[in-house]
């Protein structure tokens, strides 16, 4: 029997630039950041494992992973491209006060495709990660 | 990792849209999201299309009309209202916008929906996200083959956004 969801996560285009957004800009805390050095060659030499945590969940560890990961170039160019499109979405962070959160976070430059909105299950905003993935910002009723 | 020209681009591109998608209500100048996504608006237009298979006014017009759906769907506002809540500056052009994307005029659709009884059943951030209507989808119960295919001529129009709003 599955018991719950400790890790999902998007591909970033910047692990960097990612990290300091979640961190900076979102208030989230990081729980990994491993780099695979010349030790590991030939078995995950390269591979940066980088996760970070919502500040009310600790126990779900975000990832945030580089398209090269496992990959051909080929591949992971395709990846980065519909990244940076904004073709991908990660999913739904919850609030306790959307509006205040989407002030907030509009005042740290974060990009909001759609202002708080009631819906039937809540007030909910749409913004995006530095990579242009698009998340949910929800306040349940 | 630095950034490829192909990333940075597509970044630019996704900024624009993101920009439609946010302020689709109000008078989107197509020349000045074009200057600031670094293109001419010529080349704008193309590149935008190439991103995202239809022209930035075609893109806006749609979202729009997907943004007028959900007022239709779930608020007290008469078409009239609607029409000109999501920018579009007649309601000539709403309707036929309207009618062209969903097969039916707006007043029938908000007839219909208040009959289904309220917004979809799905997350409006997937709604959101699921992109503005197209022919020959979404409408409910009607026959996929019966409407012309997305790429139409439609989307192949480049259609002047400017001052869509009065």
């Amino acid at each position: 029997m599955i018991s719950k969801l400790s890790h999902a996560g998007v591909l970033v285009l910047d692990q960097n630039s990612a990290k300091q957004f979640y961190t900076e800009t979102l208030g989230f805390t990081v729980r990994n950041d491993v780099e695979m050095g010349a030790d590991f060659a030939g078995a995950g030499q390269g591979f940066r494992w980088l996760t970070v945590s919502p500040p009310g969940q600790q126990d779900l560890e975000f990832i945030l992973a580089a398209p090269e990961m496992g990959h051909d170039e080929e591949t992971a160019r395709q990846l980065r491209d519909l990244v940076a499109k904004g073709a991908f979405g990660g999913g739904v962070w919850q609030t306790d006060d959307c509006r205040k959160t989407y002030e907030e976070l509009s005042q740290r430059g974060v990009t909001f495709v759609q202002e708080p909105a009631e819906r039937p299950y809540g007030v909910e905003a749409v913004f995006r990660d530095d990579s242009g993935n698009w998340f949910s910002l929800t306040q349940h009723f | 990792m630095s950034r490829s020209p192909d990333t940075t681009r597509l970044v630019s591109l996704r900024s624009a849209r993101d920009l439609i998608d946010r302020d689709f209500a109000t008078a989107v100048n197509v020349t000045a999201l074009a200057a600031q996504a670094g293109y001419s608006r010529y080349h704008f237009i193309r590149a935008f299309r190439a991103a995202y298979g239809a022209t930035p006014g075609d893109y806006l017009s749609r979202r729009r009309v997907e943004r007028a759906c959900e007022l239709l769907r779930t608020a007290n506002l008469t078409v009239t209202e609607v029409c000109f809540l999501v920018g579009f500056a007649s309601l000539g052009s709403f309707s036929s916008r309207f009618s062209e994307l969903l097969r039916c005029s707006p007043s029938e659709y908000q007839r219909r929906a208040a009959e289904q009884g309220g917004p979809p059943p799905v997350p409006g951030c997937m709604v959101l996200m699921w992109d503005a209507p197209r022919p020959a989808m979404r409408n409910r119960g009607e026959a996929a083959g019966d409407s012309a295919p997305v790429a139409s001529a439609r989307t192949e129009r480049m259609e002047p956004i400017e001052g869509d709003k009065t």
